[in-house]
Parts: C-alpha cells; sequence; structure tokens
C-alpha cells in the first residue's frame, strides 16, 4: 500500500519537473511576486554563457573562461591535492576490485558447488553419507588470510601516509596567497589580507589561476567545510579552532562546490564560487575590489533607504555602512550571484530577495524589512549600482 | 498484561524486537519522504526543516530503537536458550532495561508534540543523529528539540547498560555443564563482545549528553567556543562511542550469519577459534578508531596517519570472519531456505561495504569523499546490507522457535529479493553522486551537477524495498495464525535452543542440558561420530 503511494508521489512530483523548468525559461520578463527558488543554472554544463547574458542586468563583462563548470567530480581534478587524490583514489579502488572479485568469485563458486552437492547427495539416496565432511578449520589456510591481507593494508597504509604528508603540509606553499575563509549560516566571507587594504567579498571567490592558494579557515557560528573537489579535498570550519588547507587551479574558470557539512537549516544553500582568474584579470580584479562604494548621485534615494532601515546594521558598504553580520556589498554588483551562489545576480532577482529573503532561501537569516514598492525599487537601483 | 509485568527473557526478548520492528517502519517512512524529496533537482515537497528533522531522526532511530533493540532483543532470546540456562541472570533487570528503551523511544518521538512548548507546531531534533556541537547549543537550537534528542537516547541508552551487564553476567556464569567458553556458540562470542563494547561506549555518549545539557539549560560551556570550551571534544567524545556503536550494531548480525551459514551449509563452522579471536580483535581494535570520522577536523597528518592505519587494521580482522563462512559454505550442502539466502546477501554486501571502507581508511581520498552521498552509500551498506539482512535471516531462522510456525517460505523469498533489489538500487548510485560531488544531507540540489539520475535510481529503489517489508509483515501475520507447524528442530540444527519445544517452556528446559562440544545436537544426532573428538 505505502508503497504504491510512494511510486505515484514520485511519479507526480516527477511530472511536475518538466513545468517548472519552463516557468523558469520565461521568468526573465515576468515582473511582481517573488521568483521561485528553482534557480538557472548560471553556467551551462556545457560551459556556454550565451542564454545567460540575456538574463543577467548586471554581468561582469570580463567574466573569466568557463571550463566546465557544473561538475564537481572528484575525478576531474584541476589541482595537485585533487590530482594527487585521484590518483591514490584510482589505486585503492583497483585493490579493492581486485579483492571484490576473488571474495565475491569464491562466494558464487561456493554456491553454485554447494548446490550441485546437495542435488547429489539427494540423489545419491541412502547410499550418500547424511552430512557432507565436517571440516573444522585450516591452520596454513587460516593463516594465509590472515597474513595476505595484513601485508596488503601495511602497503595501503604507507601509501596513504605518504600522500597525507605530500598534501598536509603546515605552512604555506612558497609565493602563496593568503585567503581567509569566514563560514556563517549560510553564505562564505572571504578575506584578502594585504598592506594595501584588505578586501573582503563573499561568495564567490577570485583567484589567480597557477598561484598556490593558502586557505585560512575560520567559522563565525557553527561548523561548516569547505569542499571544491575539483581544486582539494574537503577541510572544516570550526569555531575557536583555525584550519588551513591550499590549492592551485592549473587553468583558469569556475570551480563549483558547497558546504560540506550539516550546518543548519540552509546546509544545502551554501554553495562556493571559486573563479580562477588569469593572473592579470585576478590584479585588475582586487584593485577594483578595493576601491570604496560607488556613490552615484542618481541613486541617492536608495542609498537613503539602505541607511535608513536595518540594511546597515548587517552589511558593510566601504563609506556607508560597517555592518559584520550579513555579507560585504561595496562591490555586490560586481557577483554573478546572491543568496550564496544559488540565485543569479539580476533586478528582479535581488529585488525578491530584498523584499522576502525567506521566499527564496527558507530559514534564512536577513529578516523581510517590509519595504513599500517605491523603497524595494529604489535600493535595489542602488545595490546595483554598487560595482 | 501477562506480557507488561513479564520478566521472561522471551518475552522481553520480543517485546524488543517487536517494538524495535516498529521504529523500524517508523524510521523507514522517514527515509521514504527524504528520497522523495530528493527524487529530483529543485524539489520542493519537504521543506528544508521538515528534511532536516527527517534525516536526523532517521538516523537516531535506526542506531538507537531499531539496531540496538532488535540486536539486544534477539541477545536476550537467544543467549540463555544456547547456553542452556533458565532465565537470563538478572530478569527485573532485564524488564527494567527494556521499558527504559522504550520510555526513551516514545520521549524521542514525543519531541514532535511537546519540543517547542504549547506555543509552537511542535518540532523534531533537526541537529543529525551525531549532532554536532556548537549547532546544539541553545544559540543555534532554540526550542527544546535537541533536549529531547539527548534525553531520549540517554534514557534508553541506560537500558542497554543494564541489558549489557546482564549478558556478561549470563554468558560467564550460566553456561550449562559442559560448555566451556570455547564450546559456546559463536553468537555468545559476539554479544559479549557486544555487551563490553555498549559497557565502555555508551557511558561516554551519556557522558558528553550530560555535558551538553549542562550547556543547554544550566549555563555550562564545554562545548561554546565562545567561552573556551571546544566544539571538537563533543565529536571526540561522540566519535569514541559512536565507532564501537557501529560494531554493536555489526557484531550479533555477525553472529547470526555465525549460526545459520553452518545449519544451511550442513557444515560446522570453518576455525572456530580465529573466529573467536577476531571478534575479541575487533572490539579492542575499535576502541582506537573513533578518529576517522575526523579527518576533515584538520587533526593533523599525525593523528590523520595514525587513525587511518587503525582503521586499515581492523579489515584485518573483519576479512578474516568473511572468509571464514566462506570456508564454511565451502565444499557444504547448501539449502538457501530464506535465512540463508539472507545470510548470504549479507556476506556478499558487507564485503562492498567492507571495501568502500577501506577506501575511506585511505586518509587523503576521505578528505574528497568525507560527508558525501559515498559515505551514506558505504554505512548503508554495512547497516543495512550488513545487520538489516543479518536481523531478517534471524527472524526467519528463530520464528520457528519463537512461535512454533514457520513463516512462508515462497513470500520470505519474495521479501529476499525485492529488499536486495530495492537496496541495490538505492544505495549503489549514492557512491556514484558522493563521487560527482554531492554532499550528504542536502534537502535539495543544483540541477546542474549530473547528480539527478543517480537520486532518481536511489529513490526508486524505496518503493521495491516498501514492497519487500509490506510482504515480511503480511508473511508474518499469516504465519502466525495459519503458519505450518514447526516441531522442536524444523532445521535439523546444532545448537541448544532446537533441543527444547517450540515455544520454549518459560523454564526452557526441563531438564538443565549438558554438553560435550560446541554443536551438542551433533554430537546427540551423530553419536558415532561426535564433534568433542575434533576439538
Amino acid at each position: 500500500m505505502i508503497a504504491i503511494v510512494f511510486s505515484v508521489a514520485l511519479c507526480v512530483t516527477g511530472m511536475t519537473a518538466p513545468i517548472e523548468a519552463s516557468q523558469d525559461d520565461t521568468n526573465a520578463s515576468a515582473a511582481g511576486p517573488p521568483v521561485p527558488p528553482a534557480p538557472a543554472p548560471v553556467r551551462q554544463p556545457d560551459g556556454s554563457v550565451a542564454d545567460l547574458d540575456a538574463k543577467l542586468v548586471i554581468c561582469d563583462p570580463d567574466a573569466p573562461p568557463v571550463s566546465g563548470a557544473g561538475v564537481t567530480s572528484i575525478f576531474e581534478p584541476e589541482s595537485p591535492p585533487s590530482r594527487e587524490i585521484r590518483d591514490l583514489g584510482f589505486l585503492v579502488f583497483a585493490i579493492c576490485i581486485v579483492i571484490f572479485v576473488v571474495v565475491q568469485g569464491f562466494l558464487v563458486i561456493a554456491i553454485v558447488r554447494g548446490i550441485r552437492s546437495r542435488r547429489a547427495a539427494r540423489e545419491g539416496g541412502a547410499g550418500g553419507s547424511p552430512e557432507p565432511t565436517q571440516v573444522y578449520g585450516s591452520v596454513p589456510i587460516e593463516v594465509a588470510w590472515t597474513v595476505i591481507p595484513t601485508i596488503i593494508v601495511f602497503v595501503l597504509t604507507m601509501v596513504t601516509i605518504r600522500t597525507i604528508r605530500d598534501i598536509d603540509i603546515t605552512s604555506p606553499p612558497e609565493d602563496a596567497l593568503e585567503v581567509v575563509v569566514i563560514g556563517h549560516q549560510w553564505w562564505w566571507e572571504f578575506r584578502y589580507p594585504s598592506d594595501a587594504g584588505e578586501v573582503v567579498t563573499a561568495n564567490e571567490m577570485h583567484v589567480p589561476a597557477g598561484r598556490p592558494i593558502w586557505l585560512r579557515l575560520e567559522s563565525a557560528d557553527v561548523i561548516h567545510s569547505f569542499w571544491v573537489p575539483r581544486l582539494a579535498g574537503k577541510m572544516d570550519l570550526i569555531p575557536g579552532h583555525t584550519n588551513y588547507t591550499w590549492f592551485e587551479a592549473d587553468r583558469a574558470g569556475i570551480y563549483l562546490g558547497q558546504c560540506a557539512e550539516y550546518c543548519g537549516t540552509q546546509h544545502a544553500h551554501m554553495l562556493i564560487r571559486v573563479y580562477a582568474d588569469e593572473p592579470e584579470d585576478f590584479d585588475a580584479w582586487l584593485d577594483a575590489q578595493r576601491k570604496p562604494g560607488v556613490e552615484d548621485p542618481k541613486v541617492a534615494e536608495g542609498r537613503g533607504v539602505f541607511a535608513e532601515y536595518a540594511c546597515l546594521n548587517c552589511h558593510t558598504v566601504d563609506g556607508t555602512s560597517d555592518g559584520m553580520f550579513g555579507p560585504n556589498l561595496t562591490h555586490l554588483a560586481s557577483r554573478d550571484t546572491i543568496g550564496s551562489g544559488f540565485i543569479p545576480l539580476n533586478r528582479e532577482n535581488l529585488r525578491a530577495w530584498i523584499d522576502d529573503p525567506a521566499q527564496l532561501k527558507i530559514g534564512c537569516n536577513m529578516p523581510s524589512l517590509k519595504l513599500d514598492t517605491a523603497e524595494l525599487d529604489a535600493v535595489t537601483d542602488y545595490l546595483l549600482t554598487l560595482n | 498484561m501477562r506480557w507488561a509485568i513479564s520478566v521472561d527473557h522471551k518475552k522481553l526478548a520480543l517485546m524488543y524486537i517487536g517494538a524495535g520492528l516498529c521504529f523500524f517502519l517508523v524510521a523507514g517512512l522517514e527515509a521514504a519522504f527524504m528520497r522523495l524529496q530528493l527524487a529530483r533537482a529543485e524539489n520542493d515537497v519537504i521543506d528544508p526543516e521538515t528534511f532536516n528533522q527527517l534525516f536526523t531522526m532517521h538516523g537516531t532511530t535506526m542506531v538507537f530503537l531499531v539496531g540496538m533493540p532488535i540486536l539486544l532483543g534477539f541477545g536476550n532470546y537467544l543467549i540463555p536458550l544456547m547456553v542452556g540456562a533458565r532465565d537470563m541472570a538478572f530478569p527485573r533487570l532485564n524488564a527494567f532495561g527494556f521499558w527504559l528503551f522504550i520510555f526513551g523511544g516514545l520521549l524521542l518521538y514525543f519531541s514532535y508534540l511537546g519540543a517547542d512548548g504549547l506555543y509552537g507546531a511542535g518540532t523534531a531534533p533537526d541537529v543529525g543523529w551525531f549532532a554536532y556541537a556548537p549547532l546544539t547549543s541553545r544559540t543555534f537550537s532554540r526550542g527544546n528539540s535537541t533536549d529531547y534528542w539527548i534525553l531520549g537516547i540517554m534514557v534508553s541508552g541506560f537500558g542497554s547498560m543494564t541489558t549489557a551487564i546482564n549478558f556478561i553476567a549470563t554468558i560467564l556464569c550460566m553456561r550449562c555443564p559442559g560448555m566451556t567458553l570455547m564450546r559456546m556458540p559463536m553468537i555468545g562470542w559476539m554479544m559479549l563482545v557486544v555487551a563490553f563494547l555498549v559497557l565502555v561506549a555508551i557511558p561516554i555518549l551519556t557522558g558528553a549528553q550530560v555535558m551538553l545539557l549542562l550547556d543547554r539549560t544550566l549555563g555550562a560551556h564545554f562545548f561554546d567556543p565562545e567561552t573556551q570550551g571546544s566544539a571538537i571534544l563533543w565529536q571526540h567524545l561522540f566519535w569514541f562511542f559512536g565507532h564501537p556503536e557501529v560494531y554493536i550494531l555489526i557484531l550479533p548480525a555477525f553472529g547470526f550469519v555465525s549460526e545459520i551459514m553452518p545449519t544451511f551449509s550442513r557444515k560446522v563452522l570453518f576455525g572456530y577459534p580465529l573466529m573467536v579471536a577476531a571478534t575479541v580483535g575487533i572490539g579492542f581494535i575499535s576502541l582506537g578508531v573513533w578518529a576517522h570520522h575526523m579527518f576533515v577536523v584538520g587533526l593533523g597528518p599525525v593523528l590523520d596517519s595514525f587513525f587511518g592505519a587503525t582503521t586499515f587494521l581492523i579489515s584485518v580482522p573483519t576479512g578474516i570472519k568473511i572468509f571464514n563462512w566462506l570456508g564454511t559454505m565451502w565444499g557444504g550442502r547448501l539449502h538457501f531456505t530464506t535465512p540463508m539466502l539472507f545470510v548470504t546477501g549479507f556476506v556478499a554486501m558487507f564485503v562492498i561495504g567492507g571495501l568502500t571502507g577501506i577506501m575511506l581508511a585511505t586518509v587523503p581520498l576521505t578528505w574528497q569523499l568525507s560527508d558525501s552521498y559515498f559515505v551514506v552509500g558505504h554505512f548503508h551498506y554495512v547497516l543495512f546490507g550488513g545487520t538489516v539482512f543479518g536481523i531478517f535471516g534471524a527472524i526467519f531462522y528463530w520464528f520457528p522457535k519463537a512461535t512454533g510456525r514457520m513463516l512462508d517460505e515462497r513470500l520470505g523469498k519474495w521479501t529476499f529479493w525485492l529488499l536486495f533489489i530495492g537496496f541495490t538500487l538505492t544505495f549503489m548510485p549514492m557512491h556514484v553522486s558522493g563521487a560527482l560531488g554531492m554532499p550528504r544531507r542536502i534537502y535539495t540540489y543544483e540541477a546542474d551537477r549530473g547528480w539527478e539520475i543517480w537520486n532518481l535510481i536511489s529513490s526508486i529503489g524505496v518503493p521495491v524495498q516498501m514492497a519487500g517489508v509490506a510482504i515480511f509483515l503480511w508473511n508474518a501475520i499469516k504465519s502466525l495464525r495459519s503458519g505450518p507447524v514447526a516441531g522442536d528442530d524444523p532445521w535439523d540444527a546444532w545448537t541448544l535452543e532446537w533441543s527444547t519445544t517450540s515455544p520454549p517452556p518459560e523454564w526452557n528446559f526441563d531438564r538443565i542440558p549438558t554438553c560435550t562440544s560446541a554443536r551438542p545436537l551433533w554430537d546427540r544426532k551423530n553419536p558415532e561420530d561426535p564433534d568433542a573428538y575434533y576439538e
């Protein structure tokens, strides 16, 4: 009964899929009520960004070339630690496959022989012995299947320890760029310490390709885990305990990941986007991010709304506010996404988000400020100038 | 009422198993809802809060209210019968432990009604079954749901401890004349090691839960990083309990296999002494592997290497068991009754769970795979393909003894194949989605990651499993009423429980039996070639 109900429910949800997908395609021009949370993938799996530009009101014209975005497979590494892990993984996998084949092979042979022997005994009738030969054990055989596995695991342990020592280094690689990653419920803060002034951004980490990146991992609340599978294994961000990890993107592109330690309601929507830029593009990005927030007189009204309501308590815009609880918005419009990487940044999405974040991201810590339409439009326009 | 006031180990055991099966249905439904939500990307059938409660309750229930009581229930039923005793050493303590488990389970589920107090709609715990600090602090877990989680598990944990004491006392002091420790049925050894593990591990959990309760209600700071407490301390304490717990859940199932497989292979268990050594070895090593759950915590290369090595090491005694079972089947005359199907399936599936365990002991690989669906696949191969298959095998094997009636073989085979196929459909693809980067415990996922097809297959396996369980329930009800009468010894088996009536009288044996070997009934049935001669 329950199984049937479940199957029906499964079919129903399966059938609703195409409908929502088509809504998603057409909602670019729809105005008004909040956009459903179903976000269009910002980058297509084939790497094209063609239909994206139509949707994004503000888009970084110097967006880096995309390599296989959407891919988060541990088998497609683009960085030394993840590559070494993949190679080790293949070795261990191969050994396990061999063991699997041997053990299951013996099991199958034992089953086939056992069934035959039972049939033979039955057909043999009274002539055969009532029970098969009783074998109580065999010291040489038992020694063999104790010693051989011990040797295998000894080899595996040695290989494992060597790889641990290669990857889990305790000081930064030479010429590494340090980025501080701070986990929040449910978004990422990235800080680039520098003598020329610290750059702070959120959810989209820019790094130069071909240069080691040394990550200092901290948490502002609960435990999170930083996992971008194509760049490196995961490492937890633990309050009161600083961790470090590193990667080095082989080539420019976007590398996706997400929080991998359960951290509360919106653990699923704590996505990471790492943009590996060509070094000169990265320098340009860093310079742009260092500038204070744009103060366009055309959107002074929106800036007023931002300053008048509670926005500024949580969000920093350099020169306007210094809230620390939410993401730094000084260069919000230079990003591709909002809501920690799961909604493309465009006017409607941003407006819907400000109107009521919980509509898009249930349980989100940002409250709805109940702005009226004019205020919403004004503050949206203001934020979109912050590039 | 007879049942409610009973201190008979058999009645208590059947109540343990019955209650465990009820919780099994509940926790299974919780899982089904999760699979429904994850059947496709961006699904919105279930909201995130509910989803987080579902996986918390599913995990907590399956471990503490399904696995533990059913396995302890079988221990309760079988230990006195198999060692030739009239009851457990402390029958009243036994009843006390059972009622603590029931109370703890109901307290946990009462959270659905009571955790939000009188004013809310009611919430269940949503912190995950391992409840990592500081997500469990007052700051991040408001309301009382986490307190229900703490107290429910703590109460049922006290029950498990009393049962463990009972197991040890019964096994060590109440074996019948002639039954030395090395002539004890293998399941006795498994239960003995399990009982010691319970006594070592559960108090650690209870202690940690008391600390957490102090944090939450009395303003202590054990796990509060803001005030020099340590979030990592909780993980050490929890997993120092948590990993032995895995062996508490699997060793009794090893015991089932070690009893059922010889009977239907018509051969003595291969390598009994080595099997005992491997069991005790697993018991010891399992106390020294806990931090392999913490490879992404940043413990540093030395600790990671140590715990990786101990984890590899535990695969040696575990492998010995697999090989010894193969040795038992080898050259036997195999009768593929339903219990034999389940324990053979157990061996095949447990090998897969063990091998993915070896991959996860490879520390750098775990840096990628930890907290991904690969891990979910891995431990379901161990706990479903292993423990649950073992439990079903045990139910089909000992049902005739406990009720006096046989379960239907044809329906039993349907149950096995549906469960086997459904299980494989659900859990095999999880290894792929995990390797493709899908973290566990997410209530929805992005459409462009290539995870959807694997999740859909996983979800399709669910109704297949449900059909298997439904057929089993029908089988049990039907057979209780009108199954063929079993007789004392329907399987022509060799251990003492088959020498008494089915169901056994309250006093188990009219005369306390004596035994001369590990297979007392073999010796009686084959007086010309007794086991004692070879021991």
